[in-house]
């Protein structure tokens, strides 16, 4: 597309074409171009034969897993009963996807109206993550038909899991809500804009409370396992919050890394007034990250004073929780702080880069890693990889068609 | 609106109090406070020492609860020289809801001990405070059970578990629940009987009674045979107490029991996070609906000026 644009087409950013009359939407999914034109570019792009592989092995997994059951497609664990699925799918994606609060608070709450052009990438962001870390849960859950049972069947209330399953399913209808304004221009329906316009500011705060539950529900399910996680990721008082605040240099990196992305593989998608700004909104975020992760680092080594857990610093498992502390967090945080203070949204994406591994690797550490350390080693099998492999795939394209059409990167011509 | 009339106001107040008064001594095993379990519960106590490892407790549940034959049958004693992952000893599975394992203490006289395993039965159940569903239910017997009928399958309990006993049926694709030990509550324990393991056991190695009475049974037991026992019931006070205990001659720690589970029920590690939950729900829409009102206080001015303007 990037070429297609360079020899002058112009991508769809109205209601109307150049003569006057209106796109159909036939037109608009396929990009304003004829069927034939749309293919061929598809065919062009290397990154879509990667992705016709990965459905290749990836499917007939993914379908095997319903059809011969979670023995088949894991190593069906008793010791380790949440594997890479929630490891990766639940507990990473989603601080991944804070993002969407976050740029939400900021805009709308606080009106910092200059964020506006990531605003919305941010929402998408939040939603598509949400939405996938839903899909991953199916995959895990034993009988994912019965994923309405917590609400409405049998219900446990009392239970930090239930917290979770209420708050993401809200928190997606919330976040769906604040992402119709794209869509209705997009399909041209004025009136729905309008009707979200009038409850933003209550979207916002359901936002806020929702994320800061649920984000620190999913670190105080591992306060359940007392003996199971090891000591250095484990903090009854402060597991909870400490996974929250986390999530917010998560979902800002998160948000860094996406749009460094859109900017080099969507570029005929971006429009001036997204292109002009980024730099300066990067540097403005990694500001914010930058804070979230200092005060990560104080709370962690609270952690470890409050119960006095020094000691197994000075264990193999201590050096790995050091390699995560220096590489996940010291190193962005440095990285942030020289981003911001030189102007340099290059050095912030970098740094972006890095703590979006170091979030990963930390939720992986506490969740499949140190979890059951005075047990054994639980490795993956390889068809759970392959799983996860395709549903994030999926995830990604479902990502890159959104971005492609709705007024995410861009500005919509009729402003309603 | 509704004006609410203060004399059913006042009424309903007086109700509400006078329901938690009537069910304010019954709290249930989760959320605020602790529960030291019910009255008359019944429980089991396994002397160790007794035990001859001849696993006719594993097959006596094995027909009991119906479950699939095993892969080596239940006389053959190879099974205690199997290992698991990590050197692991046998565990509770979907197709075993008891175990009995070998264990080789130097030193002791008269060879190696063998325990049995099953549920626990906690008094506050970490499995039963986890579960979103509330699928489990600590039964006024002591029996902790679970309804296959309302699980979804997120196998949180199996992570909260301490003893790690809750298996999963994974081998279904259709119809996957958690396998445990009832205490055989729906065949047994409901009309006051043992639990078939327990009957079944031809060295008289488990005592089945009231909680209570078997505590004070454990402890006179101790005392009677001096330097025999180790000074300790394990189960009395482990995570909050369970319904079955252990007597042993060994340090509780070399025959597969873990000793550094603390005496509070698992819910009290979860409990800092579900207090702040009613908190931030409160605190939260007035918190950031100010911050919004003052981070645009300036705008909100000069809008009111042009209006006048």
């Amino acid at each position: 597309m990037n070429r297609l644009v360079g020899r002058g087409f112009q991508p769809i950013t109205s209601l109307t074409k150049p003569d006057g009359t209106r796109w159909s939407v036939k037109e608009k999914l396929l990009l304003g171009l004829t069927p034939q034109d749309y293919m061929a570019v598809q065919m062009r792009n290397p990154f879509n034969w990667l992705l016709w592989l990965i459905y290749a092995i990836g499917l007939p997994v993914l379908v095997g897993r319903f059809i011969y059951g979670l023995g088949w497609a894991t190593h069906g664990s008793y010791d380790y009963p949440w594997g890479l699925f929630l490891a990766w799918g639940l507990f990473t994606m989603v601080p991944l996807s804070a993002s969407g609060f976050m740029m939400g608070t900021t805009v709308e709450l606080f009106g910092r109206k200059d964020f506006k052009p990531i605003e919305r990438l941010g929402l998408l962001n939040g939603l598509l993550g949400y939405l996938f870390a839903v899909m991953f849960l199916q995959v895990d859950l034993g009988q994912p038909w019965r994923l309405i049972y917590p609400m409405f069947v049998s219900l446990g209330p009392a239970a930090v899991l239930f917290l979770v399953a209420w708050h993401v399913a809200t928190y997606l209808s919330c976040q769906v809500a604040e992402l119709v304004p794209a869509y209705s221009e997009w399909m041209g329906l004025p009136k729905a804009k309008k009707a979200i316009k009038s409850i933003v500011l209550g979207l916002t705060v359901a936002g806020i409370i929702l994320s800061t539950l649920h984000q620190g529900a999913l670190g105080a399910l591992f306060t359940y396992a007392p003996g199971k996680v090891h000591p250095l990721w484990y903090s009854s008082t402060f597991q909870w919050f400490l996974f929250l605040n986390s999530a917010i240099f998560a979902g800002l990196s998160m948000l860094i890394v996406v749009s460094t992305l859109s900017k080099w593989f969507l570029r005929w998608r971006c429009d001036d007034n997204f292109k002009q700004n980024l730099d300066q909104l990067t540097v403005g975020i990694a500001k914010g990250a930058a804070l979230a992760l200092i005060t990560y680092l104080v709370l962690k080594i609270i952690a470890i004073a409050h119960d006095n857990k020094w000691e197994y610093l000075f264990t193999g498992w201590g050096q790995w929780y050091v390699f995560e502390i220096a590489v996940g967090v010291i190193v962005p945080l440095i990285l942030y702080t020289r981003a911001v203070r030189n102007e340099s949204a290059s050095l912030a994406r970098l740094s972006a880069f890095i703590a979006v591994f170091g979030i990963a690797l930390n939720r992986l550490n506490t969740a499949l890693i140190t979890f059951n350390w005075k047990l054994y080693q639980e490795v993956p099998h390889w068809r759970e990889v392959v799983i996860v492999i395709t549903v994030y795939a999926t995830y990604i394209v479902v990502y890159r068609a959104i971005l492609a059409r709705l007024p995410i990167l861009y500005t919509w011509k009729e402003r309603s | 609106m509704k004006k609410i009339d203060r004399r059913i106001f006042l009424k309903g107040g007086l109700a509400g109090g006078a329901a938690l008064a009537a069910t304010g001594t019954a709290a249930t095993a989760k959320g605020a406070g602790t529960f030291n379990g019910y009255p008359n519960s019944m429980g089991v106590l396994v002397d160790l020492t007794k035990c001859v490892g001849c696993r006719t407790c594993e097959a006596a549940c094995n027909k009991e609860q119906g479950l699939p034959a095993p892969d080596k049958p239940f006389n053959d004693t190879s099974v205690f020289d199997e290992v698991r992952e990590g050197g692991q000893k046998r565990r509770t599975t979907e197709k075993a809801y008891t175990v009995v394992n070998r264990y080789d203490v130097e030193g002791r006289e008269g060879g190696p001990v063998y325990r049995k395993f099953q549920c626990n039965h906690c008094q506050e159940p970490a499995c039963l405070t986890s579960c979103f569903v509330n699928a489990y239910k600590k039964t006024p017997e002591g029996a902790v059970i679970y309804n296959p009928k309302v699980c979804v399958g997120c196998r949180t309990c199996m992570v909260a578990c301490p003893f790690y006993v809750p298996a999963y049926a994974y081998s279904s694709a259709t119809n996957p629940v958690v396998k445990k030990c009832i205490m055989c509550y729906d065949t047994r324990l409901k009309f006051g009987r043992p639990p078939a393991c327990v009957e079944a056991c031809p060295q008289e190695v488990m005592t089945f009674g009231k909680r209570t009475d078997l505590i004070k049974l454990g402890h006179e037991r101790i005392k009677a045979n001096p330097g025999k026992y180790v000074d300790h019931l394990y189960g009395e006070t482990e995570v909050g107490g369970t319904s079955w205990m252990y007597l042993s001659d060994v340090p509780f720690e070399k025959v597969g029991f873990d000793t550094t589970l603390g005496n509070q029920p698992i819910i009290s590690y979860v409990k800092d996070f579900l207090g702040m939950v009613p908190v931030v729900l409160t605190v939260w829409p007035a918190l950031f609906t100010g911050f919004h009102l003052l981070a645009n206080r300036k705008e909100a001015k000069k809008k009111e000026e042009e209006n006048k303007g």
